[in-house]
């Protein structure tokens, strides 16, 4: 490929505004230096005036471009301050007041590429200059743009029917829009429908959840696809059409009543790894809890007697309703919905404590993990709400409970998993008032922020409940002396006294990590948006934006974008609803023309390109034996324009002339400041590709 | 399968037994040995204690002589040494400053070892990687029917991981595995892979006789008949010490402690003459009387009663019983 | 004078020392979150004056000579439960080991009360460097006759045991190439004095 630009330099009188950004960027670089340089050096390549201010951002600094654009002529405006993702609309918007169409402004971040990262002044001045100097001469290659206006579809797809997603859902449907909520599960409910009470408050999380359930049932703008599964993604922000399988229940919606009669009569009973955590049974047809919604029970083929070996049918034979509701013939289905934005609510997945075996679960019975817990002491779980170990008849005498189990552990999980300590609390009372046993509970360090959290853990401190500070070792049933004889013993440095103990006790409680989705990885590449490296969906912005990400129209919420409690999820749940809300209040959206387009009579047809695009956005027409780019779909990431071998795809901001233009620019200078490359000065140029 | 072998100073004498199965069973499994020329002592944990790039230096020349006399693919049966070998390897390879002081000492000896260059495992590891249990099934002639053993791996071939780990370093279950394939009946040995007090024996041995107690206890309240060893200090505390746990707790412990190798051997129809029978402090021939002829019949599975709760189970390799 | 040193040495020096003296990549002590997994676990624990987290805390307040006269790395293992369960992936097995040569050279495990764990060291490393191997019999009598006069008599009983079992030699073997040896280990002495890391090579 050539490293020069592919046609004559354009004519441009160029501004440049380099901002202190108070001591942020004038602490570490001589900005009154780089400005003067940049006015005197980069004069032959069109810069008719260069400034320095301290906050450029300031009205006062925007007034000071507006006026150089409508007194000095200013036909392309360079801006070397913060990161673009601050401030370039702040700027292009500057442009557009002084009547330059906005895409003839270019941002140089001199705070977080150079200020920020360096030490050396005379370094970091000359590494400003050398930016400044690259964008001077991309920016004389920028062209007017319009922005692409779309037209906003008011339906939105929530997929995951936990908590934050039935939030979504509600919010949008109550503010008059549709909803689609697709949830992989028979039912609705999430997590929080296994769980018994809630920190801080201690209310029934049924008591609470279930009436949110019933209006997400009932609610005339919501459609509610449970059992099903997102395929497929296509489009982009407003018009996006998204593929549903709806798996097959066997069963026909319409004419059951929900009487679970077939539920009683069926002779499978299999362990419930799902809603019970492992911890109960099921039926091979099921409901997963009596307060499901939708109602409708479901088939599970795998343990089924009928699907297995052709026989039984006891379901149909004693289906009350005419017709019979069970339809062993049923098939998947596939359905097409057009929507125009995507909330992504797709929740967590629970840390496999066997992977930490030293801690006993899978090998000692009356180990048990957090969610098992919570299913034992469900009023509706397995035994009725009663705390007994894994016989299901003895009540423990002494509990232990060990908080961070594959969380703050660099082994397993680096992060901290937000829940445990109040869970753990919240056990600690639990199995107090249930069984009145000795409880232990075992921390790193206690974390109760936020409202009422900490008055629940003086309350527990209070009941009794013993606290050790000490991450445990190892639980075990090597008994090594008399009193530890048939107990499990968990071993521990308690850290405050500095001694090694061994704590005999009946029951363990681990408060295992809360981990990314198995499949999130999956889920995000099919969305088109990106995991950070512990596998969590990544937010616009952590602070600022936490509910968008960086592609349009798809927003998250809840524990699919990192652990958090029901009131942080809640909280996002009506975020990313009133993101969506605001969005279709628009009814159109302007989207940045920043497109990929192909240059047909270069195009081989090789068709390299063709399964790179991560928005589908590119297809090869056959009749023409070229490749083409849908400007709509194509949100300008640049990956098609890097791989064209024959350079027959050019992006808009990212031409080839203008990548080179700013390479040019910024090979002009060494590490120490001193010019070592002569640039094609501007009256070399030809004619002006445009006034 | 070629492979070079460093004894280690255990195994020339005091864990002999070790040696002598291990040669014993060896050709069976289509493995043949090369003793490395001229090998010298690993320092134990002793030599680093004192000082560091010695005791790499020592290591080093061991690994030097190895890569100079082509035996790439080292087997080490000692779990002490197998670390320090394997370590200072690594060690050298993630430290260039390391390895550039130990090859300037190397230097001094006219040797030279590049970090990478010699691939040093455990005799289990290699038994259980590239020999595999389906071989090893496929000696046995004898099983070791109605033996009930505890597999006791020790610490240091499952720990620290210096290499992609070929087991937990926690709770591995390859020579539960191997043992399983033997026909012995494995119990589910809780403390498999804790401490056997190690040189505490010298040092302080109160220390070290409770280490071992509480192996012996455990092992004894899971009605093993014996413990299985890979290493020749792990069983020489365990074997030599429990006369000594005896005095020191009141206790009356009779547990056989034999080497992996020497079960294999047995179960492959060896006489017990070429596999260092005779060599233990514990009496093992009334432990060994209970191999059976035949199988023993499948344990009775206890049905759970109606009200108790379902439990997990930890993934196994080979869905055996723990 | 002890008192002194421990006055003056910045709470960071000692914690860069101990790093310096502990090879193989990064040892990560200062990312110890105090959690006490490593005492949990450690099977001599017992025995220990300071927990190994303990043993971490008086490392990152400088107290220098505490840590150095200190009988936690003496009565190490080497089992390494601690460095594969710890949560930080710190190095301890091995910041163990830089412990005991730091308070080697410093002499201060006179003091710990486990003085018998270095000489038992000397003594074996006597061995090997005068052999290239070691000789468990006369470890054992040399070691134990020094320090337990009368408990070398049960050593003696055991010695014959092992004797009669064949399980021991009566005289050490020497390796062939001794000098080879001896020129690399004085060589890695000279370096390991130059550096002067506290053995961290």
């Amino acid at each position: 490929m050539s490293t020069t630009p592919l046609s004559p330099k354009p004519r441009a009188r160029i501004g440049v505004y380099v901002c202190h950004c108070g001591s942020n960027i004038a602490g570490v670089v001589d900005v009154k230096e780089v400005a003067r340089w940049a006015g005197r050096e980069l004069a032959d390549e069109g810069v008719v005036i260069a400034r320095d201010y301290q906050f450029m951002c300031s009205n006062l600094g925007q007034e000071l471009i507006e006026a150089d654009i409508k007194e000095q002529g200013l036909t392309r405006v360079v801006v070397a301050a913060c990161s673009p993702h601050l401030h370039e609309a702040t700027f292009r918007n500057a442009c557009q007041r002084a009547g330059l169409n906005p895409y003839l402004c270019e941002m140089v971040s001199i705070r977080e590429q150079v200020s920020w990262v360096h030490t050396d002044r005379e370094q970091a001045t000359a590494k400003a200059k050398a930016l400044i100097a690259g964008g001077v001469e991309r920016v004389a290659w920028h062209e007017p743009l319009e922005p692409v206006i779309v037209p906003i579809n008011p339906t939105t797809l929530v997929v995951g029917g936990g908590i934050a997603g039935i939030q979504a859902a509600l919010e949008i449907a109550d503010s008059g829009y549709p909803v689609i909520l697709v949830e992989r599960e028979p039912s609705i409910g999430g997590h929080m429908a296994q769980f018994d009470k809630t920190f801080p408050t201690l209310d029934c999380a049924a008591c609470i959840l279930t009436p949110k359930m019933v209006a997400v049932g009932s609610h005339p703008l919501i459609t509610l696809l449970t059992y099903s599964e997102v395929e497929r993604v296509d489009g982009y922000v407003g018009s996006f059409q998204v593929t549903i399988r709806k798996k097959a229940r066997y069963v026909n919606t319409e004419t059951c009543t929900g009487c679970g009669l077939c539920i009683e009569k069926c002779p499978v009973r299999v362990v419930d790894e799902v809603f019970e955590a492992g911890l109960g049974y099921r039926k091979a047809i099921y409901r997963p809890f009596p307060q499901a919604v939708p109602k409708y029970p479901v088939i599970d083929t795998e343990h089924c007697t009928y699907f297995q070996r052709g026989k039984c049918k006891a379901c149909q034979i004693f289906c009350p309703t005419q017709p019979k509701s069970i339809q062993f013939e049923q098939q998947d289905e596939r359905i097409q919905v057009e929507v125009g934005n995507i909330i992504l609510a797709t929740g967590y997945d629970l840390f496999d404590c066997r992977r930490i075996p030293q801690y006993g679960y899978g090998r000692l019975a009356n180990v048990y993990t957090s969610l098992e817990f919570e299913r034992l002491c469900n009023a509706a779980g397995p035994t009725g709400g009663e705390v007994v170990l894994r016989d299901g008849v003895t009540k423990p005498k002494t509990v232990g409970i060990i908080h961070c189990v594959g969380s703050r552990d660099r082994n397993y999980n680096n992060y901290c998993s937000v829940i445990c300590c109040m869970q753990s609390l919240k056990f600690a009372h639990l199995v107090k008032e249930r069984t009145g046993a000795e409880v232990y509970n075992f921390y790193i360090d206690m974390r109760t922020p936020f409202k009422d959290y900490d008055e629940f853990y003086q309350k527990v401190l209070a009941e009794g409940v013993h606290f050790v500070r000490g991450r445990v070792a190892e639980v075990t049933d090597a008994a090594r002396h008399p009193g530890e004889e048939g107990k499990i013993i968990i071993q521990v440095e308690d850290t405050l006294i500095g001694r090694q103990r061994r704590i005999p006790v009946d029951m363990v409680i681990l408060s295992a990590a809360l981990e990314p989705r198995r499949d999130a990885q999956e889920v995000a590449h099919k969305f088109g948006i990106a995991c950070s490296t512990n596998g969590w969906f990544i937010e616009k912005h952590p602070k600022l934006d936490p509910v968008a990400t960086m592609t349009e129209g798809i927003f998250i919420a809840g524990c699919a974008q990192g652990p958090k409690d029901i009131p942080a999820t809640v909280a996002q749940g009506a975020a990313a609803a009133a993101r969506v809300i605001g969005r279709i209040h628009q009814t159109r959206l302007a989207l940045e023309p920043i497109r990929a387009s192909v240059i047909a009579e270069r195009c081989s047809g090789c068709r390299i390109c063709n399964n790179l695009c991560p928005f589908h956005a590119i297809s090869f027409r056959e009749d023409l034996g070229v490749t083409e780019i849908n400007p709509a779909l194509c949100q300008g990431c640049g990956t098609c324009v890097a791989a064209c071998p024959a350079g027959a795809i050019t992006g808009t901001q990212f031409s080839n002339e203008q990548v080179f233009a700013q390479i040019e620019g910024l090979l002009m200078l060494d590490f120490s400041g001193k010019p070592v490359r002569r640039l094609e000065p501007l009256a070399a140029a030809a004619e002006p590709a445009f006034p | 399968m070629k492979y070079g072998y460093y004894p280690g100073c255990s195994l020339e004498r005091n864990a002999i037994a070790y040696h002598e199965s291990a040669m014993a069973v060896a050709p069976l499994l289509g493995i043949e040995f090369t003793e490395l020329e001229d090998w010298n002592c690993c320092g134990a944990t002793e030599y680093i204690s004192l000082h560091a790039l010695p005791a790499y230096a020592l290591v080093g020349r061991n690994l030097a002589l190895a890569a100079q006399q082509q035996l790439n693919r080292m087997v080490a049966p000692c779990s002490a040494c197998f670390i320090n070998l394997a370590k200072t390897d690594k060690y050298m390879a993630d430290d260039p400053r390391l390895a550039r002081l130990v090859n300037e000492a190397l230097a001094a000896g006219g040797l030279h070892y590049k970090p990478g260059s010699v691939r040093v495992r455990h005799l289990f590891q290699v038994i259980v990687e590239d020999v595999g249990f389906e071989a090893v099934a496929a000696r046995v002639v004898k099983p070791l029917y109605n033996l009930r053993v505890a597999p006791y791996y020790g610490c240091l071939i499952v720990r620290p991981t210096l290499q992609p780990p070929f087991d937990d370093p926690e709770y591995p279950t390859s020579l539960d595995r191997l043992l399983r394939v033997l026909g012995a009946k494995v119990v589910d040995f809780p403390v498999k892979t804790h401490c056997c007090g190690g040189h505490m024996t010298q040092i302080s041995e109160a220390t070290a006789l409770e280490l071992i107690r509480r192996l012996l206890k455990n092992a004894v309240d899971y009605q093993a008949d014996m413990i299985v060893t890979l290493c020749p200090m792990c069983q020489l505390n365990l074997d030599g010490y429990q006369e000594e746990v005896n005095k020191h707790f009141g206790t009356d412990y009779r547990l056989p402690v034999l080497y992996f190798t020497q079960l294999m051997g047995l179960a492959f129809g060896l006489p017990p003459g070429v596999l260092g029978f005779g060599r233990e402090f514990v009496d093992p021939t009334p432990a060994l009387a209970k191999i059976g002829a035949e199988p023993p019949a499948p344990d009775k599975k206890e049905r759970p009663s109606k009200e108790a709760l379902p439990m997990p189970a930890m993934p196994r390799q080979d869905g055996g019983e723990p | 004078m002890a008192v002194s040193h421990a006055a003056r040495a910045a709470p960071t020096d000692f914690l860069a020392e101990v790093l310096a003296a502990t090879p193989g990549g990064d040892p990560r002590l200062d990312r110890c979150i105090q959690c006490g997994t490593c005492g949990g676990s450690c099977p001599s624990a017992a025995d220990m004056d300071h927990t190994p987290r303990q043993l971490f805390a008086l490392i990152f307040a400088g107290m220098r000579d505490e840590v150095l006269r200190s009988n936690t790395f003496w009565y190490c293992v080497s089992c390494y439960f601690c460095t594969v369960r710890c949560p930080q992936e710190v190095h301890i097995t091995d910041i163990m080991y830089a412990l005991k040569r730091l308070a080697i050279r410093e002499g201060l495990y006179r003091e710990s009360g486990a003085a018998e764990a270095p000489a038992f060291a000397e003594t074996y490393i006597d061995y090997v460097e005068n052999y290239g191997r070691s000789f468990e019999l006369g470890l054992a009598t040399r070691h134990h006759l020094r320090h337990h006069p009368l408990g070398a008599i049960k050593k003696v009983a055991f010695g014959m045991e092992l004797w009669r079992k064949g399980r021991i030699d009566l005289t050490p073997k020497r390796i062939k190439n001794m000098a080879q040896l001896s020129a690399i280990l004085n060589k890695a002495k000279e370096l390991e004095a130059a550096d002067g890391r506290g053995g961290g090579a």
